[in-house]
C-alpha cells in the first residue's frame, strides 16, 4: 500500500513538474557581509525530497569538503545523480563583501522544483550559507530569502590561518583569508563544537591582537549577524 | 518635508477649465436666461494616509529621528554594495536626517517625506503620518531610516516596502536589520559616537570604513569582549532584528 501511495506522489509531482510553466528563472546572490568573502557557489533545481543538508543532522562527506574547504564538486556529483539542474560558480571565483552574482536556471523537461544554494564563509574553519530546499515559484515574480550561516558541525573553530592544508576536510585551520586582514600566531580559539551536527552558526570569535592571542581573525572585521546572504528569485 | 502640492493643483485647473467651457455654451440666449448657478466647487481630491510606527527592540541603542520617504520604484536611500549618499552618511554618522530627507525631497520618485520629532530610546516608538493624494497610490513604496546612535555608522530602517494594495485599515509588520554606512572606520571610540555613550562627533566628511559601500553591519565587538579601546560595552551589543516597523493606511 505504501508503494502504491508513493507511486501516486511520484506521478502527482511529474504533473506538476510538467504542468509548471515557468520554469525558467534567475537566481541573484548577493554577499551581505561586512567583511566575509564567499567560495564559489553551488546554485542548484533539485527534485521534491531531496536537499543538501538538515539542521540537526551530520554533514554529508560532500558537504563537509564544501563547507571546509569551498569544493563543492563531491555535491555536484550527488546533485547529478539525482538529474539536478546545477550552475557552479556564477561569481567566477570569490564573491567579495556586498558584491553579487546572477545566474539563470532552466528547469524545463525536469521534476527540479526545489531550489538550493551554498558556499564557504571565508575565513573561517568550516561555516557556510545555506538556502536549503526552497520550493521554487512559479507565478512571475520576484522572491527575496535571507539566508543565515551555518556551521558544518565538522571542524573545531581554532581561528587558526594555516593556508591551503587546512580546506581538506578533516584538516584543522582555516584555508585561506582573501580579504587580508586577518592575523596570525594564535592559540587556538575554540575546541570541536559542542554540536557536531549542521547547526546556526554561532559567530566566530576574534580578537584585536594580530599576532597573538586566541584568534587569527578580528573581532572587528570577522563577525556578521544573519542573515549573510539574499538570495532574489526572479520569474518572468 | 515634501507636500504633494504639484499634483493637488493639476486637477484644480483643469475642472476650472471645464467649467468656463460650459459657461461659455449656448450664450447666444444669455439674456433671457436666468444667471446660470455657479459652478459646483470640486470634489476634495481623494487623500490617502500611512502611520508609520518604528518600535526599537534594542538593549541599550537609541535610534535618531526617523525618516519616513514615500516614493515609487526608481529610488532607494541605499543599496548594499553601492556607496552611501552624503545624506545617508550624515544621518548613519551623526543621527541628523535633514540631509537625507533633503535628497529624498529632491527626487523626482519620492512622493511625500516626513521625520520624527525625537529619538526613539529602547523599547520606545514613535508614529510619522505621510499624506498623500490617492493617485499617488499605483507603485507605491515606503522606506524608513534611523541610526543606531551608540555606533560609529550604523542604521536600520525599511527599503522600498510595496504599499500599493494596500486598503483603508490594512497594515503591515516587518522587522528591519542593522546596515553599516561604510563610510567611518568602527573604531568604537567615545570621539567619534554621537550617541550617549559617547557624546562624540557625529558626522564627518572622511571615509575611512574598510570599504566605501553599504554592507550588513558585523555588530559592535565592546570592550567587554575584547576591545580594548572601545568606549562601548556589553550593552550596547546587538542582534537582529533592530527594530519593528507597523505601516497602517489609515485613509
Amino acid at each position: 500500500m505504501k508503494a502504491l501511495i508513493n507511486a501516486a506522489l511520484v506521478t502527482m509531482s511529474l504533473l506538476v513538474g510538467t504542468v509548471a510553466t515557468a520554469a525558467e528563472f534567475n537566481v541573484r546572490i548577493t554577499n551581505l557581509t561586512n567583511g566575509i568573502w564567499f567560495t564559489p557557489f553551488l546554485v542548484a533545481a533539485h527534485p521534491d525530497g531531496t536537499s543538501l543538508f538538515t539542521t540537526g543532522q551530520p554533514a554529508s562527506a560532500n558537504l563537509q569538503a564544501m563547507a571546509e574547504g569551498g569544493d563543492i564538486s563531491g555535491l555536484v556529483t550527488d546533485l547529478q545523480g539525482l538529474g539536478a539542474t546545477i550552475e557552479e560558480n556564477p561569481a567566477a571565483g570569490l564573491l567579495p563583501p556586498a558584491m553579487s552574482a546572477n545566474v539563470d536556471l532552466n528547469t524545463d523537461g525536469t521534476s527540479n522544483v526545489l531550489l538550493s544554494v551554498v558556499a564557504m564563509l571565508l575565513p573561517t574553519n568550516d561555516a557556510f550559507a545555506g538556502l536549503n530546499s526552497i520550493t521554487i515559484p512559479t507565478a512571475p515574480g520576484t522572491y527575496t530569502y535571507d539566508v543565515p550561516a551555518y556551521d558544518a558541525g565538522t571542524e573545531a573553530n581554532d581561528e587558526l590561518i594555516v593556508g591551503m592544508a587546512g580546506g581538506a576536510p578533516g584538516v584543522a585551520g582555516i584555508p585561506a583569508d582573501p580579504g587580508g586582514l586577518g592575523g596570525s600566531g594564535g592559540s587556538g580559539a575554540a575546541a570541536a563544537d559542542a554540536n557536531g551536527n549542521v547547526h546556526i552558526h554561532r559567530n566566530t570569535l576574534g580578537d584585536t591582537d594580530g599576532v597573538a592571542g586566541t584568534s587569527d581573525l578580528d573581532s572587528r572585521v570577522h563577525r556578521w549577524l544573519n542573515p549573510v546572504v539574499r538570495v532574489v528569485v526572479t520569474v518572468q | 518635508m515634501k507636500t504633494n502640492y504639484r499634483n493637488m493643483i493639476k486637477p484644480l485647473i483643469l475642472l476650472s477649465g471645464m467649467a468656463f467651457l460650459y459657461a461659455c455654451d449656448g450664450s447666444d440666449s444669455v439674456l433671457s436666461s436666468p444667471p446660470p448657478p455657479p459652478p459646483p466647487p470640486p470634489p476634495p481630491p481623494a487623500m490617502a494616509s500611512f502611520d508609520v510606527t518604528v518600535t526599537n527592540l534594542t538593549n541599550a541603542q537609541p535610534l535618531s529621528p526617523v525618516a519616513v520617504i514615500a516614493h515609487q520604484t526608481g529610488y532607494a536611500f541605499f543599496a548594499v554594495g553601492a556607496p552611501a549618499t552624503a545624506g545617508l552618511e550624515q544621518m548613519a554618522e551623526g543621527g541628523d536626517n535633514a540631509a537625507l530627507i533633503a535628497e529624498a525631497d529632491a527626487d523626482a520618485m519620492v512622493t511625500v517625506t516626513g521625520s520624527g520629532a525625537a529619538p526613539i530610546g529602547p523599547a520606545g516608538s514613535e508614529t510619522v503620518t505621510v499624506d498623500m493624494l490617492e493617485s499617488a497610490l499605483p507603485g507605491l513604496q515606503i522606506s524608513v531610516a534611523t541610526m543606531l546612535v551608540n555606533t560609529n555608522d550604523a542604521f536600520t530602517g525599511l527599503n522600498s516596502m510595496p504599499v500599493e494594495t494596500m486598503a483603508v485599515g490594512d497594515v503591515i509588520s516587518v522587522r528591519g536589520i542593522a546596515y553599516d554606512a561604510g563610510t567611518e572606520a568602527d573604531s568604537e571610540q567615545a570621539a567619534a559616537i554621537p550617541g550617549p555613550a559617547g557624546g562624540g562627533e557625529g558626522f564627518n566628511a572622511a571615509r575611512d570604513d574598510q570599504a566605501d559601500q553599504v554592507t550588513m553591519h558585523a555588530g559592535v565587538v565592546s570592550s567587554d569582549d575584547g576591545f580594548a579601546t572601545s568606549d562601548l560595552t556589553e550593552q550596547h551589543r546587538f542582534d537582529n532584528p533592530i527594530v519593528q516597523v507597523r505601516i497602517e493606511r489609515t485613509d
